[in-house]
């Protein structure tokens, strides 16, 4: 698009890209995500007939629980950490954002161990697996970083035995738990962009390879009588 | 090529088999409804757990004898964070055969028990005259002189032990112990009126610092602390890892993790009277055990034999048992 067109101006229809502009940086990251996330593919409205089962609830329900968690996060950030002591709302706030963090955890534990069982690294999708378990071990240190910054009497005994062995491995001087200002920094400006963006990841290649098919039976119930499916073909 | 290959390499391909309507948007509205409706109720309901920390003047005051006895130790250099090793003191650390980080990363936070706990609080409060010349006295001895007091009170005071292993310092035998028991006192009114806390952390400045270190190490020392964890539950071989105050829930998804403290290879029984190199190096041990289970989980997928577990133990049949009734292995192979 030439650059002295005025906004309103009606414009020729695209041309195809000629080689200068096949180069762009833009253009070749433009072509890229979206040949890859068509509309339809990042947000489909049809699934395999196979992804019928309470077990698929928990991915979603994850994600609900991350939102959760950032919403109460950001309300406590913003009355500072010592708010929910000495405050009944505070301490309310605090209350959902303690039960976010189980409900997000028990939804992730229970997504994994489905999709252990459902070996969903069949396929291609080995990177899927591996970006939902980093999301898995970043939320732990996440979360372990919140209930060092409670300014209670669990974070001190947390602080006190979590200190011997991140020293003998070697990481304690640069994470060091008995340090809450270092701890509250890394709980709300790092740790949780992490989670973010590797779920963000998880998501973009669970919608580019889709959901894993089922796992052929060794026994094929082929000559069994089929019932009436509710799927569509 | 194999049976199973093919069905992997059918898995890969973009799915040509029955298909229904899925609308994620309304299933990703309805979570976020249930998780905000589960997630206040459970707020209402329970709220959360906020034991209210522990304070120097809690100690001073309801354990008086063992902040005393504490801080003589750390005059002596005889209390765990005095001889702690990397990365507050030089040392050894704990190792697990020829790995040694802890040793490697040397002096990194450093502390010096009896400067940082003792002498520099001491110095931080106007004082009075018994413990300004008792101040005065230790720091014109030569540290031969400071230990040789510090270690004789040291030794006097854990004599004084009953039969349930309580000190007594008001019982010790008279001896020369210099301004050891000045300053010892001094510290343990300190600590009983309140002003230590606030000295501990603000080591003198006005901000002071939000590194709770050398109070979280020094509050350790004594049986404050651990009394207090061991009747929340909280002790490692209890599953304290996992455990929260109050009988909340902690960090139950670290289960994996906090079961190596349970077992009595790396965790010795309360009455042993020796333990084994695996227990005396059991955090280095565990630590590593968790970053080699972590890792085994990343890379799952890679792992042959491992990664063919959910195909031996079939909890696929039930996940996918309408597909299975209804298509059985049509568009699997």
């Amino acid at each position: 698009m030439a650059t002295t067109e005025k906004m309103g101006t009606p414009v020729d229809p695209p041309q195809p890209p000629d080689d200068v502009d096949g180069r762009m940086w833009t253009n070749r990251l433009r072509t890229s995500f979206f040949g890859t996330y068509p509309p339809e593919k990042l947000l489909p409205d049809r699934q395999p007939a196979y992804v019928a089962s309470w077990i698929y609830v928990f991915g979603v329900a994850t994600i609900a629980g991350f939102i959760m968690l950032v919403v109460s996060g950001l309300v406590l950030s913003f009355e500072g950490p010592t708010w929910y002591h000495t405050s009944s709302t505070g301490h309310f706030v605090n209350s959902v954002h303690f039960w976010s963090v189980q409900l997000f955890m028990l939804s992730m534990v229970v997504h994994l161990w489905g999709k252990f069982w459902m070996a969903a690294w069949r396929g291609r999708r080995a990177m899927t697996w591996v970006t939902g378990a980093l999301a898995f071990f970043s939320s732990i240190g996440t979360a372990f970083t919140g209930f060092l910054v409670q300014s209670n009497f669990e974070s001190q005994w947390i602080a006190f035995e979590a200190k011997d062995g991140l020293n003998a491995v070697g990481v304690g001087p640069w994470f060091n738990v008995a340090n809450a200002g270092q701890m509250l920094l890394l709980h709300v400006c790092l740790l949780p962009v992490v989670v973010g963006v590797i779920v963000v990841w998880h998501v973009l290649l669970v919608r580019k390879h889709g959901v894993v098919p089922p796992i052929p039976l060794e026994h094929d119930p082929a000559d069994q009588p089929v019932a009436t499916p509710q799927a569509r073909s | 090529m194999s049976a199973r290959r093919t069905s992997s390499d059918v898995a890969a391909l973009p799915w040509a088999g029955p298909v229904r309507r899925y609308d994620i948007v309304k299933e990703f509205v309805i979570a976020l409804v249930v998780m905000a409706v589960l997630s206040v109720g459970l707020a209402v309901a329970f709220g959360s757990p906020d034991e209210e920390a522990l304070t120097f003047k809690g100690w001073g005051t309801t354990a008086a004898d063992n902040f005393y006895a504490v801080t003589v130790g750390e005059l002596a250099g005889t209390t765990e964070s005095a001889g702690y090793g990397p990365p507050y003191q030089d040392g050894d650390g704990l190792a697990v055969g020829p790995l040694r980080p802890q040793k490697w990363m040397g002096v990194r936070l450093p502390v010096d028990a009896a400067d940082d706990f003792v002498i520099t609080p001491l110095k931080s409060q106007a004082q009075t005259s018994e413990v300004t010349a008792a101040l005065a006295a230790w720091q014109a001895a030569t540290p031969d002189q400071r230990t040789t007091w510090a270690t004789a009170l040291d030794d006097a005071v854990q004599a004084t032990a009953d039969a349930d292993g309580a000190l007594h310092p008001d019982q010790v035998a008279s001896g020369d112990y210099g301004p050891v028991p000045a300053l010892a006192q001094g510290l343990t009114e300190m600590a009983a009126s309140g002003s230590l806390d606030g000295a501990m952390l603000s080591q003198g400045a006005f901000y002071g610092s939000a590194d709770y270190t050398k109070a979280i190490l020094f509050m350790g020392d004594g049986s404050y602390l651990d009394d207090a964890a061991t009747a929340q539950n909280l002790q490692g071989n209890t599953w304290g890892m996992m455990n929260g105050t109050n009988s909340y829930p902690g960090q139950p998804w670290l289960w994996w993790a906090s079961l190596w403290y349970q077992i009595p290879t790396f965790n010795p029984a309360e009455d042993a009277t020796t333990t084994t190199s695996l227990q005396d190096n059991a955090d280095a041990w565990i630590f590593y055990i968790i970053g080699v289970i972590g890792l085994v989980i990343i890379f799952f997928p890679f792992i042959p034999g491992l990664r063919s577990i959910p195909r031996w133990i079939p909890v696929h049949r039930l996940i996918w048992r309408t597909y299975y009734r209804v298509h059985g292995n049509d568009h699997l192979v």
